[in-house]
């Protein structure tokens, strides 16, 4: 299929259906509800699923119900809509399904505003519901990555049978670019008679499954925490996913960045190096499983100073960078996070006063 | 001679966590034995609550889903939109649908979601212990209205059948008991009937079941029953609120 300009969230729908996913449930909210209003009108093209739920904590659910029933489904929403989710988030990992989330993050907490963000990177790497579940979580830094990343998404959720989220920004829903998409892929995950609930005559088993998440004898919920816990080593060791900017030769600083904010430091690095100093960049793509070797290795490189974690929010992914360099290189942090993203003028004045 | 009486294929041979005089049991067998008459077990979706029935995945013999605490309607909407082909049914009781779960129930009904609803409704929490429900009798005491339930504070019992009935979508609103085998024939009636619409493809329907819970209504089984047949079946009145049309 040749190049065409999308607008990011209406790619991200696009991206979906062309993994084969066919089924979607949303509740609206800025700035990304024009993937539902997108998918409300391709869908029926392809004979999928569309259904705006009550809430995102009912969408949260119907998005469980499906997925335990074995077929493709996701849903999209902003940071306020994604805690309302991670209840049902929490429910999915413990009861090992797989399902994609796309969060296209705004400014928080609480109501916070509806322009870009990456705020929501310590609820979307750390367990973002309740109990020990991680997500495995991508960040894109243009449409075509996010586009990408939702069609690797399906197949990883159905690897680990786990929720997968993709953590853009709300630049990358809101602008276009132009994007081509990978060929289709299939509509349902090939392992689910193992699991899914989608009624005993459909297997050749003829045995019931169940989908749930309650284990009162202590003994099964520490073994099924076990196993989740087995997977998210899985996933650390076979799916972590960085690129390297400037790191070829010599450098005296290190930034680490993703999503639009990488690509602003991108832009900075260029006009630094024009003015002849070099500065490289580890842009982590998963953010969780996090780059933690890639990151190091640049940190540890004798020509290096000093890392700096640029984020659009107030110091969250600084410390995975911290946790990742281990004290042998100074780390800190420079962000915004009420909007308006930081010029590539004002990372050249941070790397300035902190590195060259 | 052949047997007459057996238990039906969609009940296990788990024994029950139920206490004396609970009638869960009791309602479990009903849809048990629809889900064999209908002949769609292999087919069948279930949904087990947060609440006493929180392990009726155990007792029935069919695929379940567990839900979180008043979401199962939501699971249910997520099932049967993605496979019309599957019967799907949600048991709920009363904390959980009249409760946490009322935003749930409430769209998934009048969305007209095609799956059947079983509320067992004994106007109390029964797996927690006993506290207040939106169901909970005026002046009813519980571990949460020790005092009994005080209207002028909570306000009146939330009539559940009625409150569905007056939306416009749902196909089917009934409300039952099985305290005495004179309204077990009905309810099975009822149940069956909730069933038979959504194979036929009509819109949401729900069975409430008035049920007892001897043990939080500090009450004998007999008692609980006498006390079921006066008072809350005089506020909760069994009949048929909503028919196809």
């Amino acid at each position: 299929m040749a190049k065409v300009l999308m607008k990011g969230n209406e790619a991200i729908g696009e991206a979906a259906i062309r993994a084969g996913c066919l089924n979607y449930f949303a509740y609206p909210i800025t700035p990304q509800s024009e993937v539902a209003e997108y998918l409300v009108r391709r869908l029926p093209e392809v004979g999928g699923v569309f259904l705006q739920g009550e809430s995102e904590v009912a969408v949260g659910y119907m998005i469980f119900g499906a997925a335990g029933a074995g077929v493709r489904v996701f849903t999209t929403s902003s940071s306020p809509g994604i805690s309302l989710m991670s209840e049902a988030i929490s429910y999915i990992a413990a009861a090992q399904c797989p399902a994609v989330f796309v969060n296209i993050m705004r400014g928080g907490p609480g109501l916070g505003g509806i322009l870009p963000s990456q705020a929501d990177y310590l609820q979307a790497t750390k367990g973002i519901g309740h109990g020990d579940c991680r997500l495995l979580v991508m960040a894109p830094a243009s449409v075509q990555e996010a586009v990408e990343m939702v069609m690797k998404a399906f197949p990883l959720a159905e690897k680990y049978r786990n929720p997968v989220m993709i953590l853009g920004d709300g630049l990358i829903g809101q602008m276009m670019e132009p994007v081509e998409f990978p060929d289709q892929l299939k509509t349902e995950p090939s392992n689910k008679d193992a699991w899914a609930t989608n009624g005993m005559d459909h297997r050749k088993s003829k045995t019931r499954n169940l989908v749930k998440s309650l284990f009162l004898d202590p003994v099964q919920l520490n073994d099924n925490n076990l196993a989740l816990k087995a997977k998210y080593d899985r996933m650390r060791a076979e799916e972590v996913m960085s690129e390297s900017y400037n790191t070829g030769g010599d450098y005296k600083g290190l930034i680490v960045s993703y999503g639009t904010m990488s690509r602003v430091c991108r832009t900075a690095i260029d006009m630094l190096k024009a003015e002849g100093i070099d500065v490289g960049m580890i842009r982590p793509q998963t953010v969780f499983p996090f780059p933690e070797q890639a990151v190091a290795e640049a940190a540890m490189k004798s020509s290096c100073t000093h890392v700096l974690s640029i984020e659009m929010s107030m110091g969250q992914m600084v410390e995975d960078v911290e946790r990742s360099v281990k004290g042998r290189v100074p780390v800190s942090w420079y962000g915004k996070c009420g909007g308006d993203i930081p010029t590539p003028e004002e990372v050249i004045d941070v790397v300035k006063e902190r590195i060259a | 001679m052949g047997k007459t009486f057996k238990k039906p294929e969609a009940l296990s041979d788990a024994h029950t966590h139920y206490c004396p005089g609970c009638t869960h049991g009791v309602i479990h067998r009903l849809v048990a034995e629809t889900i064999d008459e209908l002949g769609i077990r292999g087919r069948t979706v279930g949904i087990a609550p947060v609440g006493c029935a929180v392990l009726a995945y155990n007792y029935f013999n069919c695929d379940f889903q567990e839900a979180a605490h008043g979401r199962a309607p939501a699971m249910a909407t997520g099932i049967k939109r993605v496979r019309p082909d599957l019967m799907v049914f949600t048991y709920q009781g009363d904390g959980d649908l009249a409760s946490i779960g009322m935003g749930e129930i409430i769209h998934a009904a009048n969305r007209g979601e095609k799956f059947t609803t079983i509320f067992v409704n004994n106007a109390i929490y029964g797996m927690t212990g006993g506290q207040m429900a939106p169901t909970t009798m005026p002046n009813q005491r519980t571990s949460t209205s020790p005092f009994g339930r005080k209207v002028e504070e909570v306000g009146m019992p939330i009539k559940m059948a009625e409150l569905l009935a007056a939306l416009q979508t749902p196909a089917y609103i009934s409300r039952q008991t099985v305290i005495k085998p004179k309204y077990i024939n009905k309810a099975k009636k009822a149940i069956k009937q909730a069933f038979t619409y959504q194979l036929e493809n009509k819109c949401f329907s729900l069975v409430e079941v008035v049920s007892t819970c001897p043990t939080n209504w500090g009450m004998t089984p007999v008692q609980a029953v006498e006390w079921t047949e006066k008072t809350l079946l005089a506020y909760y009145q069994p009949g048929d609120y909503k028919v196809p049309a």
